[in-house]
């Protein structure tokens, strides 16, 4: 079992190295749309500081939504799909390896980056830290939750759309808790609590999502 | 060993075929026929477990073959109309990589030899996607070297091989069968392999 | 097992089809007496809030609208996870016939929620826990007609939106509880309708006369959507050619 999660992870890990541009296009598009936010609403540092946990997390949230795409799309036009559903291997094995494979691809970086903006949001030292345990906690979730809207909408005329209209109202309890936790951490009520619930969300969704994938790509193959 | 017993398949609102029996035994070789759209990948695709028949089942060695999953995907194994092959990984690491997920355990030496078996040898470290059509689906085919399944079912297997290709993929396909093995394929050429007498699948709604 | 009766015989959309279409009238006008009673409670023997005046009133409206759309949103899921268990296509068709009446009646309570709001905050939406949470059920709701309406066979269609509903389902207490922790952390307005302290029993009773109409209501559209997406589905068929022959 694990040695299947090893092969998937080392070969999604070799196409991701080949296709670099597709990971930095994600990453500035996070940059980009954090960035949005002070020219739209004003230089205020008083104001940046209070929306600077739920910038980071919107942003978040778009670039993790966006990068979905390539987690079964390519796969599936060039029939891998079905040669893996055809593995002895249960599904849910394989679909757990790539989607890790998409979270350190596509999560990580933005993990990276993160600090960098909240410092632009003014951000404290302590809100910077939880900031990056919330998004190490929470954007997996986006990769687990999001794996079953891009199973759903393979093939489909205007997936990327439609992965969007699914999924990101399944987003908001990570995007509440997770920018809950940056703000709990800014206002000096803690974070903690944030924190727990999202692990709790994190453990939730990483026993089932990938059951729901395995469905939602049985029905897509058909 | 596989059975299909009074399947039917409705795609949309046409029914593709219905009542269908066929049996597939060791050293067999099943032709599908059927004019364009009769349901032929629809049937194989079934087979492969993708499709859920509107009715009826389909058996390995006597087990329905959603219930015996593990065990069936063992031992079969399936080339369709998409070669699974990716564009940025070189015929090595394709090659390779769809063994592993498999289970199929290989090591390189074994991975050369199969490519350069189907005239690869030239190409094995160039990314898939400098590779010709034709290339590509040899790419594919070299896993059937290396399987040790012992149903193949085929989706148009010969479709833009050149001659020396189509000689290497029916000589691949007899000893496979005189091994044991079975197939079911479809295919618009015709298939010559010595000692063989294909079987033949009509497909008629 | 059942003796006697045979469910199976009603899971066949074709005897589904007549059933459906004998029973409808009667839920109508179930409906339509009951909201005629339930208006008739609201408009005459609810008293006047002290505190809010008239305006209160389209909580008769607001309330049941709301109450409703949740509970569309369960039997929905109940539906589409039924379907996917016994592969029975009448589940399906429920769940899609379900799905526009309940977003309907998400809509009306988000409707009527901005037009209390109004009078009541003299703002015509709060970011409040119900208001907030009703508005992500109406994303679901679009996200599974959405899903549904990119999917030209339907038999994918039918388990990719009964799939999503059914996530969508185990999420609706995570994304409320969530919503509803957002909203104190951050102490927005609160509406309590329901809690108000000079709530009447009058005004319960009005609003569950209320609910059971919009219940009704619910039942007849998406018995009578049923038997438009059996039509379009079994246009084919023989029963329905013979059908369309007799009604010529």
């Amino acid at each position: 079992m694990l040695q299947i999660v090893n092969v998937v992870l080392r070969r999604e890990l070799i196409l991701a190295m080949r296709r670099r541009g597709d990971v930095l296009t994600v990453l500035f598009f996070f940059v980009i749309v954090a960035s949005l936010f002070p020219l739209g609403v004003g230089p205020d540092p008083k104001l940046l500081r209070l929306m600077g946990g739920g910038v980071v997390w919107v942003s978040a949230l778009l670039a993790a939504m966006l990068s979905l795409g390539r987690l079964f799309a390519s796969d599936y036009a060039d029939g891998t799909l079905e040669q893996l559903i055809l593995t002895p291997t249960p599904p849910v094995v394989w679909i757990t390896g790539k989607i890790l494979a998409h979270w350190l691809v596509s999560g990580v970086p933005l993990i990276l980056v993160a600090p960098i903006l909240g410092v632009q949001f003014g951000l404290s030292g302590e809100a910077l830290l939880v900031l990056v345990v919330s998004l190490l906690l929470g954007t997996p979730v986006l990769s687990l939750i999001g794996a079953i809207g891009a199973a759903l909408t393979l093939g489909l005329r205007g997936g990327g759309v439609l992965v969007s209209l699914l999924v990101l109202p399944l987003y908001i309890p990570v995007l509440i808790f997770g920018a809950g936790a940056v703000d709990g951490a800014m206002s000096g009520l803690g974070a903690e609590a944030h924190l727990s619930l999202l692990g709790s969300i994190l453990i939730l969704a990483f026993i089932l999502t990938p059951w729901a994938v395995s469905a939602a790509l049985r029905i897509s193959i058909e | 060993m596989l059975e299909g017993r009074d399947l039917a398949c409705v795609r949309g609102e046409r029914t593709l075929f219905s009542h269908l029996n066929f049996a597939l035994d060791a050293g067999e070789l099943l032709l599908v026929q059927g004019a364009n759209g009769s349901g032929k990948t629809s049937l194989l695709r079934m087979v492969c477990g993708f499709l859920t028949p509107e009715f009826g089942d389909i058996l390995w060695r006597g087990e329905k073959i959603g219930k015996a999953r593990e065990s069936y995907h063992a031992e079969m194994t399936y080339f369709g109309h998409a070669p699974a092959v990716k564009e940025d990984l070189t015929a090595t690491e394709n090659l390779d990589f769809a063994c592993r997920l498999a289970g199929i355990p290989v090591d390189s030496q074994a991975v050369k030899g199969a490519l350069g078996h189907l005239g690869l040898g030239h190409c094995l470290h160039l990314p898939a996607r400098s590779l010709s059509q034709g290339q590509r689906r040899r790419v594919a085919l070299s896993r059937l070297l290396l399987t040790r399944a012992r149903l193949w079912v085929l989706d148009e297997p010969l479709t833009a091989l050149d001659q020396a290709a189509l000689q290497l993929v029916q000589s691949l396909l007899g000893e496979h069968l005189q091994a044991g093995g079975m197939a079911l394929m479809t295919t618009h050429q015709a298939v010559m392999i010595p000692g063989v007498e294909p079987r033949l699948l009509p497909l008629k709604a | 097992m059942m003796n006697g009766f045979n469910w199976y015989k009603y899971a066949s959309p074709a005897t589904f089809y007549t059933l459906a279409g004998r029973l409808i009238p009667w839920f109508y006008g179930a409906a339509a007496v009951l909201c005629a009673a339930g208006l008739y409670i609201a408009f005459f023997l609810a008293p006047t809030d002290f505190q809010q005046s008239e305006a209160y009133r389209i909580i008769f409206i607001h309330v049941p609208a709301a109450w409703m759309s949740m509970f569309i949103y369960i039997v929905m899921a109940a539906w589409a996870a039924i379907g996917l268990a016994f592969n029975t296509r009448l589940s399906f068709m429920m769940a899609s016939a379900l799905a526009p009446t309940g977003a309907m009646l998400t809509f009306v309570s988000l409707w009527t929620g901005a037009l209390w709001g109004k009078p009541t905050w003299g703002a015509w939406w709060v970011w409040d826990a119900r208001l907030t949470s009703e508005l992500i059920l109406f994303f679901l709701y679009l996200g599974f007609m959405a899903l549904q309406a990119a999917i030209d066979d339907p038999r994918r269609a039918d388990r990719a939106g009964a799939l999503i509903a059914l996530v969508g389902v185990v999420n609706v207490p995570i994304i409320y509880f969530s919503v509803k922790w957002w909203n104190t952390l951050h102490q927005g307005a609160s509406i309590s309708m329901t809690k108000a302290p000079s709530m009447a029993a009058i005004m319960l009773e009005g609003m569950l006369v209320m609910a059971l109409a919009a219940w009704m209501y619910a039942i007849a559209a998406a018995l009578s959507r049923v038997r438009s997406i059996i039509l379009e589905r079994e246009r084919n068929s023989q029963w329905v050619a013979q059908m369309m022959e007799a009604e010529a």
